[in-house]
């Protein structure tokens, strides 16, 4: 019986940790949603960028504290130029043009990243050397524990942009109403740049978080951007609290469909989940019906 | 058209030539690729070109072809003929099935879930080893022979392949001038117009989706003998955008721009060879500046050009019969019959227990302040929001339940405050998705789809913009055009948000001429205005709302007198108003 709870609990720790990631990406993608309406089908390379620009500082004799934040900074200014080269240029456009270009992007940087450092995936040191701690029978790796702080700050961070800053205010109402925005003087552009020069952020901070535990590969993006997805929709569509809740429940469901049910089809299981929630609730969670006016 | 003969033949002439000139096997390796992606491509025309539906998912009814002749012809023994009859119709079926059940959904969900459908497709073709052979993948599939010809020769088979190609072009190319074909460009174009002017909107675009599986599928299963081996690799999310990108590069709604599109983007690896390992990121580049800088494709490009050099055919207005539209005012039982009428939002009651009736035959308006629930009440009457509670009852048939284009098949028409045409559509082909509706009493064919629109177009006094695309048009004719398109659809009761909003006094003159000729015809015409000298002119009856519900009714001089309509129009109180 204790082994029962040991396993279980064991499972229910990695698959928090494992959506901690997926919730870091997802809310990315909700940011992005919220101020352009769009889905931003590249959000999940921007974690594999951030994990191979880590691997580029490192390997160039960075400390680790300093790679991280010349990472973070290289991602924020590689979101800046996505806004300007992807989304831009047909912001005035229906979802469809954008959607493709977001997956044209993700082409690009995949194979671009590819010509550089090649397809042997890279290994990653933790941010802490010492392997974890045991409670009670349950072993906490130090790098899931990482993630699931870094997660729970990174969260706390965005409440206190968003809704006790006037920056936040400002990006809240170019997501609300962009006309209405610009009329009261807000430079909407820029807070759309902001936005995803934010989410970009965000993706490389997931990526880095990820890399010693999956390794640095071209396709990690691809494979946690899906997931990250799925659990926008699961949450709720645009929907804060959905993205994280959606991402948290996605990595538990897959880490117990893993132990239980099958390995090799454990990333079906957040698609089966999804195919589940769209037929039966597809606004999600948190997300509310809204029916189109005429 | 008079180039049409050289083109043909050249057509014809490209598959025997390699009968005739040396071609080396790879070319004709190449040759066959193009002609079999081709006809998966074109499935993506049918689905997103003319429906605006997306699909990420297409390698995988593109392996499904692929899979049932490969397993068919080599673990199962069966012969290819049969192998590819199943393959098509598993993709089919698959098609149906995933269509049915997710294109309720729009957008980006459906982007998400024909990703995740080739995510677990791949998944099983990896994994189930015991069934699939994993990522081994299956060889040695044979290639048929036809009337005791075998096509096992490089040559032979690509003919095969380049007269299904030919085929299914002819197919697609056709498509768009049938009423499937139309209903499904109606609803790229305004799903919800489409919808109440009575297009089965999910049935079309279920219809659509299957169409493409049934391409694909068919592509596959060519595909499978053409190359004698196949793997997972070939049916992945890489191949899926593959795809998606052709068909956007060539040009989304013309078939000949998806044959365009696969050929380029076959070839142009070869051509690209310099590139070498930036090929890929130089292809991910290209998607994105297609998007920016060629939204319609290089056949878009080159309709674009010849629409500048072409003039617009002219209509002989002059023989142009006149619309028949006699609607018996024989019942005395009110046309429309609503009874506590509920809509909610949330917490706001926007119609909060109207009753009311309209009778036969009538001009009747509906006005009262901005917010009062007039348009509301319409999007309920017409299906688009269901009601809260209350019923309504239209012509003694009780369709408060009923979806917007089963009330259109009823007869019951409607123009939009804010105009829903399909802009990209001539004006004429918009009016001919009004006239082919569901139960009306027309003649089978186009021509009479035609001629009925043109008729309708006649009434409104816009036959002669017939060609134009609609969204060229002046605004003001725009109304006229989606008035002519309701009355296409032979309607017994036709429900007008606003026509009088943004016209002149000139265009609200013959407006109200128009309501009044209607009127003459039996139609019945509930109506939604602002200007209150049209509707002192035309209406016979008013109705009055102020937060959701009925304060006034009745004939006009007596209603706009009404002490409570001129304290919600003016704000005053019931006392002050003297």
């Amino acid at each position: 019986m204790a082994d029962f709870w040991v396993t279980n609990f064991q499972v229910l720790f990695s698959g928090l940790a494992l959506g901690s990631i997926y919730a870091l990406v997802a809310l990315g993608f909700v940011l992005i949603i919220r101020a352009t309406n769009v889905v931003n089908f590249a959000q999940g390379d921007f974690a594999m960028l951030g994990g191979f620009a880590m691997v580029a500082f490192l390997s160039a004799g960075l400390p680790y504290w300093l790679a991280i934040v010349m990472s973070m900074i290289m991602m924020s200014l590689f979101g800046i130029i996505f806004n300007l080269g992807v989304y831009y240029p047909l912001r005035n456009r229906s979802f469809l043009p954008v959607i493709i270009s977001t997956l044209g992007a993700s082409i690009f940087m995949q194979n671009t990243v590819l010509y550089i450092f090649g397809p042997q995936p890279k290994p990653m040191q933790k941010v802490f050397a010492t392997d974890g701690i045991n409670v009670g029978g349950v072993f906490m790796d130090t790098q899931y524990l990482t993630i699931l702080g870094v997660t729970a700050i990174a969260l706390l961070f965005q409440y206190v942009l968003f809704e006790k800053t006037l920056l936040g205010k400002k990006l809240q109402a170019t997501s609300q109403d962009k006309d209405m925005a610009r009329l009261v003087g807000i430079p909407v552009a820029s807070m759309i740049a902001f936005t995803f020069c934010y989410s970009a952020a965000l993706g490389g901070i997931a990526g880095i978080l990820v890399s010693p535990v999956l390794f640095v590969s071209i396709g990690m993006g691809s494979i946690i951007a899906l997931k990250a997805f799925s659990a926008t929709i699961i949450g709720g569509f645009g929907d804060v609290t959905g993205a994280i809740v959606g991402g948290l429940l996605l990595g538990v469901v897959e880490a117990f469909g893993a132990q239980y049910i099958s390995v090799p089809y454990k990333d079906a299981f957040a698609f089966l989940l999804l195919f589940i929630f769209l037929l039966v609730r597809p606004q999600g969670i948190f997300g509310e019906k809204v029916s189109e006016k005429a | 058209m008079r180039r049409l003969p050289l083109f043909l033949l050249l057509a014809a002439l490209l598959p025997v030539l390699p009968y005739f000139i040396k071609v080396s096997p790879y070319a004709l390796n190449m040759l066959m690729q193009v002609s079999t992606y081709a006809v998966v491509v074109l499935g993506m025309t049918v689905v997103l070109g003319y429906t605006g539906q997306i699909s990420l998912a297409q390698a995988t009814f593109f392996g499904l072809g692929a899979y049932a002749v490969g397993l068919g012809t080599t673990d199962w023994g069966m012969s290819f003929w049969l192998s590819l009859a199943l393959g098509v119709a598993a993709a089919t079926l698959a098609g149906f099935i995933l269509g049915l059940t997710t294109l309720r959904l729009k957008g980006h969900y459906l982007a998400m879930i024909t990703i995740s459908f080739q995510q677990i497709f791949d998944l099983v073709l990896t994994n189930w080893i015991g069934f699939t052979h994993g990522p081994d993948g299956i060889a040695g599939i044979n290639r048929p022979s036809l009337f005791g010809l075998s096509l096992a020769d490089d040559r032979a088979y690509l003919l095969l392949c380049m007269a299904v190609l030919y085929a299914a072009i002819y197919f697609v190319w056709q498509l768009p001038q049938t009423e499937l074909g139309r209903a499904m460009r109606a609803v790229r174009e305004n799903e919800l117009a489409a919808e109440v002017t009575g297009i089965d909107s999910l049935k079309i675009k279920v219809i659509a989706f299957t169409m493409s599986a049934t391409l694909a599928g068919l592509g596959g299963a060519l595909y499978a003998a053409g190359f004698a081996y196949i793997s997972p690799d070939n049916f992945n999310f890489a191949r899926s955008i593959e795809f998606l990108t052709m068909v956007l590069l060539g040009g989304a709604q013309s078939a000949f721009g998806s044959a365009l599109g696969t050929s380029l983007l076959i070839l142009l690896p070869e051509w690209l060879r310099f590139l070498k390992e930036v090929y890929m990121a130089v292809y991910g580049l290209a998607v994105i500046l297609i998007m920016v800088f060629l939204p319609t494709g290089i056949w878009g490009l080159f309709v674009a050009w010849r629409a500048k050099y072409r003039k617009i055919g002219k209509i002989d207005t002059t023989n142009i019969e006149p619309l028949s539209i006699q609607i018996p005012v024989d019942k005395a039982a009110p046309i429309l019959v609503l009874d506590n009428l509920h809509k909610h939002f949330g917490g706001v009651r926007a119609v909060d227990g109207i009753s009311l009736e309209v009778s036969r035959g009538m001009i009747h308006a509906l006005i009262g302040p901005n917010g009062s629930g007039k348009t509301t009440i319409l999007n309920v009457l017409n299906g688009i929001y269901s009601a809260t509670e209350g019923s309504i009852v239209c012509d003694d048939v009780n369709i408060t339940q009923m979806k917007p284009h089963e009330r259109a098949a009823l007869g019951i028409g409607r123009t939009f405050q804010n105009i829903r045409l399909f802009p990209s559509l001539s004006v004429v082909e918009n009016v001919m998705v009004g006239a082919q509706r569901a139960n009306t009493p027309r003649e089978p064919g186009r021509a009479a789809l035609r001629t009925r629109a043109l008729s309708a177009l006649q009434f409104v006094g816009m036959a002669e913009e017939a060609e134009v695309i609609v969204q060229n048009l002046p605004y003001g004719h725009q109304r006229l055009v989606e008035i002519a398109r309701a009355l296409a659809g032979y309607p017994k009761f036709l429900l007008l948000d606003e026509p009088a909003a943004g016209l002149n006094q000139t265009e609200k003159k013959s407006l109200a001429t128009l309501l009044k000729k209607l009127k003459t015809h039996g139609i019945t015409i509930f109506l939604i205005e602002h200007d209150m000298s049209l509707i002192q002119e035309v209406s016979d009856r008013i109705t009055v709302l102020n937060f959701g519900k009925k304060i006034a009714e009745g004939e006009p001089a007596y209603v706009l007198r009404h002490p409570e309509v001129m304290a919600a129009y003016l704000g005053e109180t019931t006392h002050g108003a003297a």
